[in-house]
């Protein structure tokens, strides 16, 4: 049903069970696992002993998109795999969120000038949080998902439902707009 | 009268517990958003269409070294403990390990004869 994602305005009901839903979706953000590069590696950092995410609730990375809130992009997205993580953000349920992880992720980095990739990941997908640094090192990673925390909280859900329920990248460049197009095109109509 | 209140109790414990599953799963009803479509339901193989069936056919014949597999799988697993107290049984243990083998080959013997170990 969605009380307060297919509410018409707010009340004081809808608002406060929707902070409280927001303070307890904050405590628990789950990963998509989308290991793209390099930059996974800090993630998977995070993970151990010495960081620890699961401390915040944040420690489950899950193998579907399905059961994730948050999409990190640990690395450069090819104009390939622009597709694909285009689809696999389509099919998380929402709220969900997009962290950019290191330079490639938020401008292509070194590989700016490639043929082959997309110049960071905000041209295919929404981005929530960039995290610089090349690689990340998990501090940062950590500081920006408690920023992303932050927005969790602070960002409300009220009439999320009345959105364009299948997300297609605003700007594409012509040249891979027949792509991402296949990739969710026969699905479009549900 | 004890008993009485000893089944009250467990009716009202009984009451409560379906009065929280049910508070609970009307609360997700109310409260989780939901908005299916194709492309959400679509079966998640990496964000790529799946390639193939999901039932893949496995040969008939894995079934039977599986079978046989577990004549030998049982032997070893039996053998350790008769190890242990191989001491204080003495002879009688070697006799009674003989025939615990002897049954199992028959079993071997009747799927070789039947030619199940041969693969094709």
């Amino acid at each position: 049903m969605g009380l307060i994602e297919n509410a018409e305005r707010p009340n004081f009901i809808l608002t406060t069970i929707d902070t409280l839903l927001r303070w307890g979706r904050s405590h628990s953000l789950w990963w998509c696992n989308a290991g793209s590069a390099c930059c996974s590696l800090e993630f998977a950092a995070m993970g151990g002993a010495r960081y620890d995410m699961d401390r915040i609730g944040s420690g489950l990375v899950r193998a579907s998109p399905r059961q994730s809130d948050v999409l990190l992009i640990p690395g450069p997205i090819t104009k390939k795999m622009a597709p694909i993580f285009v689809r696999v953000y389509n099919q998380m349920p929402d709220p969900k969120w997009v962290i950019a992880m290191g330079s490639c992720a938020i401008s292509g980095g070194a590989f700016r000038e490639s043929y082959s990739m997309t110049r960071g990941a905000d041209t295919v997908l929404p981005v929530d949080v960039y995290v610089p640094g090349c690689p990340v090192r998990p501090e940062a990673l950590f500081y920006g998902l408690l920023k992303l925390r932050a927005r969790v909280r602070g960002t409300s859900n009220i009439g999320l439902a009345h959105r364009e329920p299948i997300y297609v990248p605003p700007d594409l460049p012509p040249e891979w707009e027949a792509e991402v197009r296949e990739f969710l095109g026969e699905h479009e109509a549900c | 009268m004890d008993t009485y209140a000893n089944l009250a109790a467990l009716v009202l414990a009984g009451l409560v517990g379906l009065a929280f599953v049910f508070a609970l799963y009307g609360a997700v009803k109310l409260l989780a958003p939901s908005r299916p479509y194709a492309l959400k339901n679509a079966t998640y193989e990496c964000g790529h269409d799946p390639l193939g069936e999901a039932w893949v056919p496995y040969r008939l014949q894995y079934y039977a070294f599986a079978i046989i597999f577990l004549i030998f799988d049982i032997e070893t697993a039996f053998f350790y403990p008769i190890v242990l107290v191989w001491r204080q049984i003495g002879t009688l243990a070697l006799v009674e390990t003989l025939i615990f083998v002897a049954v199992l080959l028959v079993g071997l013997l009747y799927a070789w004869k039947r030619g199940v170990l041969k693969w094709d």
